[in-house]
């Protein structure tokens, strides 16, 4: 198994910080700091992720498990730390890139899929239009072939490719996720991004889609971050583990481990209080 | 012996510490087993000798408070199961160590044969090899055919048994752990589980298992550990 990802230190704060920011703030205390009232989203967050492999990022709200993929996919700016990204041989310092190598990794090596649906998709365009811009943005001009290459997508997340000429608000919740889906698959990027994908959808949607996740992991070895407070979707999905709390990383470890044999005293509440 | 045991169990104890409640509850106590190729080893005792969890603790579901857990694999190297890291426990239950427990955690659409097959799918096993192993398994264990395309999700408790269990036996590991594997079944599928199991010593699979019935820890173990409850702890080591 080979490593995609490694993340090491991790850090954003949200307002100007102060040098006593981190040691105020924690898992036992707060994330925001009594001295200059800065938010401490996340700190200290290291792990790596191989090849093919989904890791779970588990928290409730404020927690900073959605921090962590908003820096990795360049829509938030880290306050600190480093990630490599190991794509065929080459290291990219993710932090230190400059924008135009990022819109090129967002566009070929990454995906990503929004809890919100308005945030991954462009509601004024079709859904076969959406998953046309990824792919001209990532340098496929042959219309045919974009055309073709989007109803494929779309019939393998099912969504009907009659469809794909309509705009993506006349879709439901769930068929709108898998549109996101789609376009986030559209370059068969390595590593894909998933933050709360199914919180909100009703269940039978929900097992959908995580069904669907589980099979495109397994056909085409895509590495997963999952975001998610819901320890279902997580059981399901995740081989491996990060629980959250306050910024920081209380536990990890192999997602059975996590649920059957929590260590900590928050991940053991969190557990004992789910179904 | 003349064969070297691939699974060497010393000095294993397990505790879960509950901070919530301030109690350590007592699990298993210094437990000591060996388990051989195409052998199996029983482990006996009343409830509240901590088997299941000697299982879980090898399988790394648990984590062991001491003891190690020294396992040989495939490729020849020594392995503390309760030290390896997670990607080392990860690509070791994809491609040498099994578990049936009493328990099927499935996707809610996943037809059976795909669920049975799951474990060789991740081994890079194509689909209709895999399906063909499964149903395989799946007759022998005379699940009905007409269930085979369907989800598990509303089989009754022996069905969906005998689903986990041909998981288990399909993907034929170098180690399976049983829990139970016949708790819910039938005397005449029973007696099946215990052929297939027959079948697995033959292809020198190595079996560490927990029976409820006492007549297939007869027919069945080459070895037999008995397990007594943990002594107390903190002066009540009261049960959950």
């Amino acid at each position: 198994m080979k490593k995609i990802l490694e993340v090491e230190s991790f850090s954003k704060v949200y307002g100007r910080g102060c040098p006593r920011c981190f040691e105020q703030t924690g898992a036992e205390q707060t994330n925001i700091c009594p001295s200059c009232k800065s938010v401490v989203a996340a700190h200290d967050v290291s792990f790596s992720l191989h090849q093919g492999e989904i890791l779970g990022i588990m928290g409730e709200s404020g927690s900073g498990k959605s921090t962590v993929v908003k820096c990795l996919y360049f829509d938030e700016e880290p306050t600190g730390g480093r990630a490599v990204f190991y794509d065929n041989g080459h290291q990219h310092s993710l932090f230190d890139l400059n924008t135009a190598k990022q819109r090129h990794l967002k566009n070929h090596s990454f995906g990503m899929v929004y809890q919100n649906p308005h945030l991954g998709l462009n509601f004024d365009i079709s859904a076969g239009g959406n998953i046309a811009e990824r792919l001209l943005m990532s340098g496929n001009n042959h219309y045919e072939k974009i055309r073709s290459k989007a109803r494929g997508l779309l019939s393998r997340t099912e969504v009907l490719p009659e469809r794909m000429d309509e705009i993506p608000k006349t879709f439901s919740g769930g068929m709108q996720q898998r549109v996101q889906i789609a376009k986030a698959l559209a370059t068969d990027p390595p590593l894909l991004f998933l933050d709360e994908v199914t919180t909100g959808l009703d269940l039978s949607v929900q097992a959908a889609i995580l069904d669907l996740i589980l099979e495109i992991q397994q056909e085409l070895n895509t590495a997963m971050i999952v975001v998610t407070h819901d320890l279902g979707v997580i059981r399901l999905l995740a081989g491996r583990t990060l629980v959250m709390k306050y910024g920081r990383v209380i536990e990890s470890g192999l997602t059975d481990q996590i649920l059957e044999d929590p260590q900590h005293t928050y991940t053991q509440r969190l557990v004992a209080s789910a179904l | 012996m003349s064969v070297d045991a691939i699974l060497n169990v010393e000095n294993f104890s397990k505790h879960f510490v509950l901070h919530e409640q301030d109690k350590v509850i007592p699990s298993s106590y210094n437990v000591n087993l060996k388990v051989y190729p195409g052998r199996l080893t029983a482990l006996i005792g009343p409830t509240g000798a901590g088997k299941s969890t000697v299982l879980n603790g090898i399988y790394r579901t648990y984590l062991a408070s001491s003891g190690r857990i020294l396992y040989q694999t495939a490729a020849g190297h020594e392995i503390d199961l309760a030290r390896a890291n997670d990607h080392q426990i990860l690509e070791l239950r994809k491609t040498e160590i099994g578990f049936v427990t009493q328990f099927l955690h499935i996707l809610p659409r996943q037809k059976t044969e795909d669920v049975v097959a799951q474990p060789l799918y991740q081994r890079g096993v194509s689909k209709e090899e895999g399906r063909a192993r499964a149903r395989e398994t799946l007759a022998a264990l005379n699940l009905p055919r007409r269930l085979w395309s369907l989800s598990p999700s509303t089989f009754s408790g022996g069905e969906k048994q005998r689903v986990n269990l041909a998981r288990g036996l399909t993907s034929k590991p170098r180690l399976l752990l049983l829990d139970e594997p016949t708790a819910s079944l039938d005397p005449l599928t029973t007696q099946r589980v215990v052929k297939q199991i027959q079948k697995l010593k033959k292809d020198n699979i190595a079996m560490l298992a927990i029976f409820h019935q006492m007549n297939l820890v007869e027919q069945l173990a080459d070895e037999v550990v008995e397990l007594s409850p943990p002594p107390a702890e903190n002066g009540d080591g009261e049960k959950i």
